[in-house]
């Protein structure tokens, strides 16, 4: 499913991110990445959905090689993912509904799918009654369950959070879990970066650690194993 | 690109016309202002090019016949004019002819002169172009049985000269002030969609393609500039044709003359439109570019 072999990853202005990462993440596994602030763990996602490009080794998620895709392949690439963020990043401008619509819209769905679509996954985050609502008038747990949706309406074959409950009180960050948790049942594969020690320790799944850009352990119900 | 597709991005062009209020009132209201100012010249120099071009034709050359010249004569040098690839037509006139055009100008006077008439049978000849005038005048006035060749020749130099230059500097004019109108237009454009790029950003992430991304905006800057565009479309016709019924009445019949607003204003008013959805279409272009590297 992803594939990463002697990964690096330095940015323009020196700082190496990611000094030679390997990992096999397999199909339906729920992944947890963990680590200090600065250690890598965001560097590690975004190369996964090609936010950024390896400097050198190799990456393969999906039956892509990530880093020797074209630019005009990347969008394709991006619609077979799901990428949850932290900030949300929803589109002011447009609805809930518009929102979660959006992403069928760049694969030129028949707009009968996407209706049917996005009422589904908006019944899976438990929005339906905000569909016509814009972002800034949701709560940040409801924003994220937006991008939730927008996420998994493509049914991606996995789907990428870095920090999403980073931003949400512990009720929201569970329920977010809960929605997750559904989703990784249902057989999509999910790599969370977090620094939620109380989830990484209450529902126990794979915990890989980055630090100062190497993996420093991979542990399969493995703890949170940091002290904040 | 299928077609629910193509409706979907008019949809959001339009969409995002109501959404983005302010930064589209802004950028019409640029594309307005400068393509009025832009109307406003073009006018002015379809009327120095009409005005000039008129005056040009104006212009012809007076061919004195000598006095002594007889019938034989005169027709020979009627026929040499007549062969000139220069010129664009000529016009025999008999001294009576000249005469009378005298008595008709400037009185009854004149008419002393019937009983002995001091004038030359005359034959009027036009350049094809005016610019020519001076060297046809002296290849005239090299043919036998000229007593004299007379187009002003001092003034008419001058007058071309002046119409070339102001030609010269309204072309510069409209050039620099269509310069201004793409800068300024596409300028604030940039900046509707800079306070976008957010937006821009989030499009591709989610998986959406250049071409996706952009053509809504594209649609957009489309839609600015035809909005931009009706104002001065309106006011190039509507002024210039009442600014024709003051003032073509007041001038007939003198040297100068406006041009008639049809079909210049449609004309004019078709220019400003395409210019308007081009500076539109390349602002928008050229600024959602640098958002959709990522």
């Amino acid at each position: 499913m992803i594939e990463m072999q002697d990964v690096y990853k330095k940015y323009d202005n020196g700082m190496i991110a990611v000094k030679g990462i390997s990992v096999k993440i397999n199909k339906g596994e729920f992944v947890y990445v963990v680590g200090p602030s600065g250690a890598g763990k965001t560097t590690f996602i975004k190369l996964m959905y090609r936010e950024e490009r390896a400097t050198k080794g190799s990456i393969i998620v999906n039956n892509f090689n990530v880093t020797k895709l074209s630019d005009q392949k990347v969008p394709q690439l991006r619609r077979q993912l799901g990428v949850v963020y932290q900030d949300f990043k929803l589109l002011p401008k447009l609805t809930v509904y518009e929102n979660v619509a959006f992403a069928l819209e760049v694969t030129e769905a028949e707009p009968k799918v996407i209706r049917k679509r996005v009422a589904e996954v908006l019944q899976k985050v438990g929005l339906t009654k905000k569909a016509k609502h814009f972002p800034q008038e949701l709560s940040g747990g409801e924003q994220q369950r937006v991008a939730i949706a927008r996420a998994i309406v493509n049914k991606p074959a996995v789907l990428i959070a870095d920090e999403p409950t980073g931003n949400l009180d512990p009720d929201n960050a569970w329920s977010i879990m809960d929605i997750f948790n559904d989703i990784n049942q249902d057989g999509t594969t999910i790599v969370m970066a977090t620094h939620n020690k109380d989830i990484v320790n209450t529902m126990r799944r794979r915990v890989i650690a980055v630090e100062d850009g190497v993996i420093v352990r991979d542990e399969y119900g493995g703890d949170y194993g940091y002290e904040h | 690109m299928n077609i629910n597709t193509i409706r979907r991005h008019f949809r959001e062009s339009f969409r995002s016309l109501g959404r983005n209020g302010w930064m589209t009132f802004a950028s019409i209201s640029a594309v307005t202002v400068t393509l009025m100012i832009v109307g406003v010249f073009a006018m002015l120099m379809a009327n120095v090019s009409h005005i000039a071009s008129n005056l040009e034709q104006d212009v012809e050359i007076k061919v004195l016949i000598e006095l002594t010249a007889d019938a034989e004569a005169e027709q020979q040098l009627v026929n040499a004019i007549a062969h000139m690839p220069a010129i664009a037509d000529y016009e025999y006139s008999s001294k009576e002819q000249e005469l009378a055009t005298l008595i008709e100008d400037f009185g009854d006077d004149w008419k002393l002169y019937e009983q002995s008439n001091p004038l030359h049978n005359v034959i009027y000849v036009r350049a094809l172009q005016p610019k020519d005038i001076p060297h046809l005048a002296a290849e005239i006035n090299n043919l036998s049985n000229t007593a004299d060749v007379v187009y002003g020749e001092e003034k008419v130099e001058r007058l071309f000269d002046a119409l070339s230059l102001a030609r010269n500097i309204g072309f510069f004019l409209i050039v620099g002030l269509l310069f201004t109108a793409v800068f300024l237009i596409s300028n604030t454009i940039r900046i509707t969609i800079i306070a976008r790029g957010d937006e821009i950003e989030i499009m591709k992430l989610v998986g959406a393609t250049n071409s996706f991304v952009r053509m809504p905006f594209l649609l957009e800057g489309m839609w600015l500039g035809m909005l931009g565009a009706l104002i001065p479309m309106g006011l190039t016709i509507v002024l210039y044709h009442q600014l024709y019924d003051v003032v073509a009445p007041r001038v007939s019949g003198q040297l100068i003359e406006l041009v008639p607003p049809t079909p210049v204003v449609y004309e004019v008013a078709g220019l400003l439109l395409l210019l308007a959805i081009a500076i539109g279409v390349v602002g928008s272009f050229m600024s959602v570019r640098k958002f959709l590297r990522i």
